[in-house]
């Protein structure tokens, strides 16, 4: 076990790390152990305070605001993968008339905070006279933030390609939109696989801001369990909480095995030894898988050969 | 344009909460940050294992639910008051730490092993390589992705506004449930949107002028 920090531990080493371990053991059961000292003093683990969720109606109820949670983030997953390539070839393209709009929209959606986006939709618009419902508020307000964010994902993916990709689809004839769907957009796709979950992971999260404009998914009904008798909030919060990490957890899952499965494959297009400290336009999700993949791959190189 | 100057107070209420909500929120996602950051890449396993386990729980709780633990949760706890705002920054902070952890973690791993087992080789004891070889490397590809989660974080703190802390966005409702202010929920949305667009500008700015200084020609 090398790592770039230190080097393998000798015999002074590894006394100053098992003190270490320790002192990390004392420090976290001491703020677990007060924390759930408190709970207990506040009667939180009280059958009480639980008993909602022996009922099946609960369950019920939860599965409903699960599926509305899913709804939600399936149709802002799909529609915000489909406004990111068209996004993403808008800013790609040649002619400026295009390229400017495009580059503006993903721009001005990046930087309007999602929860923003959501309640102009869903408050502002009524004052212009159009109704809009909860859901395809939070739908529209993900998918376009989502869509942006995507958008640079892929221009990044595409524009890390060597330039002969492009040069060499032109030579064989291709035309632009061919040398695009064919050659430059199934590289990129698949160098930025990692980063388009990861963002639809946050896609996922973000659902969660639904609950401020009264849509009813998830969090949505633990507050609205909150008021049942016993006022079981916290309980209500750990049971849903539990819920979204499972879920995300999934995700996040699959994006780590696309990672690894696409690393293995002989075909792997790789964005190049991409440079993240030269990288002004990437995204949070972007430069981190980045950072990620190719710090793991400059080690995978290290112990293959 | 009445929306903003017979709403001044409402507006440098919420801009300079916003900002603080953001600062605060920004020094404790740092510090905890730069905390378990350490802790995941450090030698003792245990200290990985409770550094993973943070990132991993929090990362995949929606920003909503970790507020709305600190927001209701809190109080059941009986402990000394605390006012929503704090509750909000603690929120915020605790939620952006674990992102600056995998940032701070990442940007470690970029400097190639052999870097260091050469400042080793040539005889550096431990300090001179953390110092002079590998530290300055990660900082440098750590400060654009940086800042990035603290845009992000700046973005974040409208979501305080769901939890009666009169950050930008709690504006909207302010503005209407009042009868002698002016403007529409949608004026009012806007401009909130376009301070939101002017902040996220100035702090890319500062990103590039920080990664154009630190450039390094590898």
């Amino acid at each position: 076990m090398t790592s770039v920090l230190y080097d393998v531990p000798g015999p002074r080493a590894r006394r100053r790390n098992l003190v270490l371990a320790i002192a990390t053991v004392v420090v976290v059961a001491a703020v677990v152990g007060f924390v759930l000292w408190r709970l207990t003093l506040t009667g939180q683990f009280a059958a009480s305070k639980w008993s909602v969720f022996t009922y099946t109606t609960v369950w019920a109820q939860i599965g409903t605001m699960l599926l509305n949670t899913l709804k939600a983030f399936a149709a802002a997953a799909v529609l915000s993968l489909v406004l990111g390539f068209v996004l993403a070839i808008g800013r790609l393209s040649d002619h400026a008339w295009v390229r400017i709009p495009a580059t503006v929209v993903t721009e001005a959606f990046r930087a309007v905070p999602v929860l923003v986006m959501m309640m102009i939709l869903y408050y502002g618009l009524p004052s212009l006279g159009i109704k809009m419902e909860p859901y395809w508020a939070v739908v529209i307000a993900l998918m376009v933030y989502n869509g942006s964010v995507l958008a640079e994902a892929l221009r990044a993916g595409v524009e890390s390609l060597p330039r002969g990709q492009r040069e060499a689809g032109f030579a064989i004839g291709l035309r632009k939109s061919g040398v695009m769907t064919l050659i430059l957009l199934p590289q990129a796709i698949r160098a930025m696989l990692p980063v388009i979950i990861a963002q639809l992971v946050v896609t996922m999260k973000d659902t969660a801001l639904g609950f401020l404009i009264t849509y009813h998914e998830l969090l949505y009904y633990a507050k609205l369990l909150a008021t049942q008798p016993g006022r079981p909030i916290l309980q209500a919060a750990f049971v849903i909480g539990g819920i979204y990490i499972v879920m995300c957890l999934l995700l996040s899952w699959l994006a780590h095995w696309i990672e690894k499965r696409g690393r293995r494959s002989p075909k792997n297009p790789v964005a190049g030894p991409h440079e993240p400290a030269a990288d002004d336009e990437a995204t949070l999700t972007e430069v981190i898988s980045m950072q990620v993949s190719t710090g793991t791959r400059i080690r995978d190189a290290k112990t293959d050969h | 344009m009445d929306v903003i100057f017979e709403n001044l107070d409402l507006w440098t209420e919420g801009i300079s909460l916003t900002l603080l909500v953001f600062f605060f929120g920004g020094i404790i996602a740092i510090v905890l940050g730069t905390i378990v950051g350490a802790m995941r890449v450090s030698p003792v396993p245990i200290a990985r294992a409770v550094g993973a386990l943070y990132v991993n729980l929090v990362r995949n709780t929606p920003l909503t639910l970790v507020f709305f633990f600190f927001a209701f949760g809190y109080s059941a706890l009986a402990l000394p008051n605390l006012s929503n705002t704090v509750l909000g920054i603690l929120a915020i902070g605790v939620y952006t730490a674990t992102y600056v952890a995998e940032t701070l973690r990442a940007g470690i791993n970029t400097v190639p092993v052999g870097q260091a087992e050469a400042a080793r080789a040539i005889g550096l004891p431990f300090g001179q390589v953390m110092t002079q070889v590998v530290l300055p490397q990660a900082f440098r590809s750590v400060v654009p992705p940086l800042m990035s989660v603290l845009i992000a974080l700046l973005k974040n703190t409208t979501v305080a506004a769901g939890f009666s802390v009169a950050v930008l966005p709690a504006l909207q409702s302010t503005v209407s449930n009042s009868h002698n202010r002016p403007g529409t929920p949608m004026e009012v949305l806007l401009w909130a949107a376009a301070v939101f667009v002017v902040l996220v500008l100035l702090l890319t700015w500062l990103q590039r002028t920080l990664e154009n200084k630190w450039r390094i020609a590898r």
